[in-house]
């Protein structure tokens, strides 16, 4: 308990003295937040391949943090990443402005969060969305205010195991009902049970006659966009603090390094999942309510799409959430699903000509991964197992960001700035308020996401991508650059991607405060969707921040002597938390 | 920095860049800008292109953690920088 921690170090940093394994487990565990392990196999159900970024994006970003920041921060020793920026830059202001950029991912991070909980909780109390948000709060707030971080690393390493399970259990048993192969990442890429053809093969058949995408080649957008949009999502990675201050948890440098390769291991057995999972869910959504799907009959024979009055019992059950919705357009009993938008001219005219008036049923991406089990009639102890993951998944991710958010404030801004002689009961006392205004604040804006969960988290890891990740690492590998460079251009990064996310999604998130019309429509700059904008506010906060450098004086002979010694392993100490300046 | 420090620096960019070329080539080329040509090969059922995006990059990554951790130690040693 936080209370009962010793001191702030012991507070921050579980004592810091847990091997690289460990530590890459309960990196994991932090890692899959509510939105990631909810939402993001849903996302790539509906995407198919551009689906791909997340996968990419989120695994990527650990081979960027195991080179580039890791081992470096850690021999660096202090336990906050503003701390790093205002020593480095041997300046308040910097790391002011640093604390400004975490709060600002951080916060964005809680409200994709919070609407992953808010999804799992409607499903398995059967209450509305909203409520399912509220009672999320709650637990949230609790589980931040009591549970507290000393020792929670080895909690983390239990809510991994169960969130592995949850995840690949379900994955195990649909891979081997539908391709015979118990191992989902081999089955995704198997044949059919009993046929020559395979499972993927097989989709892009199915959804390219219901007029959707081809499965397998799709991309979000353009592949310019794709190609940002990864980067994005790499880049957010390595700069996002709670991910960051996992690293200073290890004994050594030379563990740091281990440690990302390990937290990706843990990370990895769940990505590699996640793709069984979205199109073996898409698969098993679309044979449900379509019959010919499995016979291979007639799509849109009269009697292939279901009967409203037959549908499963778990349609039912996610309709009360509001997050499942049927409407019987064409009022014939049945429930067609299909693109009712498509440029393939050909299923069109074939649903016109079989008297379908549009697409009736709508499945939040959201949802899929819960439901994935329910889909797949797998028993109700399976069901039950993901439901724990995703609760786990919510509470694990809360803790580790809020931690983040707390120390940012408590730390880095109170004590940091306001009032150095604080006491350590203040500073806790102050961090608590922190983490209880935080859980409030996203909440409510949950209530009207910015996007899906996984999209929401997506534009936490482009404001991290493109305002701390460039700070720290000129502050690692160019000795030259100095404070006015490094704080015009996290200024830069962040101004800039919050202008053109803002611009999408509102003002600070708020529904109705958008102004596209300002920067000429939606996606203005060649075509990049504000999630995948991240990468240009790095590139934005690179060549200010040279810019200024040029023009500015150098740091002084002590810091370049400190950048030096940082990247050289030996010397390494345990971190403290003082602060100098 | 002295001599020495400076060759040891040099020797990790050295890595480094090799490493991030490979990071590069799997993630954008072969998962994003040659995936449409990739995909005429198949890799079982798996489309390559398609498998990259969605499994092979991943398995990359890790193996590339791993050999950068294990490649660093033998600099650390060579240029004795390593901790105690």
């Amino acid at each position: 308990m936080w209370a009962r921690a010793g001191s702030t170090s012991e507070f921050y940093v579980a004592g810091g003295g847990v091997g690289p394994r460990i530590n890459g487990m309960a990196t994991a565990a932090d890692w899959m937040s509510a939105a990631l392990f909810i939402s993001m196999a849903g996302l790539i159900s509906n995407m198919g391949y551009g689906g791909g970024l997340f996968l990419m994006g989120w695994t990527g970003g650990y081979v960027l943090l195991a080179l580039l920041l890791a081992p470096y921060l850690r021999k660096f020793g202090k336990f906050t990443v503003p701390q790093f920026i205002g020593d480095r830059y041997y300046s308040q202001t910097a790391s002011t402005v640093a604390v400004i950029c975490l709060l600002t991912a951080s916060l964005t991070y809680v409200i994709g969060q919070m609407t992953g909980v808010g999804v799992a909780f409607s499903r398995f109390l059967g209450v509305s969305n909203e409520t399912g948000i509220y009672v999320g709060m709650g637990i949230v707030f609790m589980y931040a205010v009591l549970g507290g971080m000393k020792g929670i690393t080895y909690t983390q390493v239990a809510q991994y195991v169960v969130l592995i399970f949850a995840y690949t259990v379900p994955a195990i048993f649909i891979s081997m009902h539908l391709t015979g192969n118990p191992i989902p990442q081999l089955g995704l890429g198997a044949n059919m049970a009993g046929t020559d053809v395979s499972l993927l093969q097989k989709l892009d058949q199915v959804v390219t006659d219901l007029g959707f995408g081809q499965y397998t080649t799709t991309t979000a957008g353009s592949t310019l966009n794709m190609f940002v949009y990864t980067l994005s999502l790499m880049i957010g990675t390595a700069g996002l603090p709670h991910v960051i201050m996992r690293f200073f948890t290890v004994p050594s440098v030379a563990a740091a390094r281990a440690s990302a390769g390990w937290a990706l291991v843990f990370i990895a057995l769940l990505y590699t999942t996640a793709p069984a999972v979205g199109a073996m869910a898409k698969f098993n959504l679309l044979s449900t309510v379509n019959t010919a799907v499995a016979t291979g009959g007639d799509l849109y024979a009269a009697d292939a799409s279901i009967k409203y009055e037959e549908r499963p019992d778990w349609m039912a059950r996610w309709e009360k959430t509001g997050l499942l919705k049927f409407e019987d357009k064409n009022g014939d009993g049945r429930i067609q699903y299909y693109k009712d938008d498509s440029k393939n001219e050909e299923a069109l005219a074939k649903a016109e000509a079989a008297g379908w008036k549009g697409n009736e049923l709508n499945v939040n991406a959201d949802i899929i991964v819960l439901a994935n089990p329910e889909i797949a009639l797998l028993p109700n102890w399976v069901i039950a197992l993901v439901a724990a993951g995703g609760l786990a998944a919510a509470l694990s991710t809360a803790a580790g960001l809020l931690l983040a958010i707390s120390s940012a404030i408590s730390h880095d801004l109170v004590k940091g700035v306001f009032n150095p002689n604080i006491s350590e009961k203040g500073e806790l006392m102050a961090g608590k308020i922190a983490m209880a205004v935080s859980i409030v604040v996203a909440g409510y804006l949950g209530l009207n996401p910015p996007g899906f969960a996984a999209g929401t988290v997506a534009l936490a890891f482009g404001i991290a991508a493109s305002s701390l990740f460039p700070a720290i690492m000129m502050g690692i590998f160019s000795k030259k650059m100095n404070k006015e460079g490094a704080i015009a251009g996290m200024l830069a990064g962040l101004g800039i991607t919050l202008f053109y996310v803002f611009a999408h999604k509102g003002i600070f998130f708020i529904k109705g405060t958008e102004y596209l019309d300002l920067i000429g429509g939606k996606n203005p700059f060649f075509g990049i969707t504000p999630e995948a904008f991240g990468a240009v506010g790095a590139l934005f906060n690179f060549i200010v921040a040279f810019v200024v450098d040029k023009f500015t004086k150098e740091p002084p002979e002590h810091i370049q002597a400190l950048v030096e010694n940082v990247r050289v392993p030996r010397g390494s100490k345990a971190v403290d938390g003082s602060h100098a300046h | 920095m002295d001599k020495y420090g400076e060759a040891y620096w040099k020797a990790t960019l050295g890595l480094l860049t090799k490493i991030l070329a490979v990071w590069f080539l799997v993630s954008f080329g072969a998962g994003i800008l040659f995936a449409d040509i990739l995909n005429g090969i198949h890799l079982g059922g798996y489309p390559l292109g398609f498998w990259f995006a969605h499994q092979g990059s991943i398995y990359v990554f890790v193996a590339l953690i791993f050999i950068y951790a294990k490649k660093m130690g033998e600099i650390d040693r060579k240029f004795d920088v390593h901790e105690e």
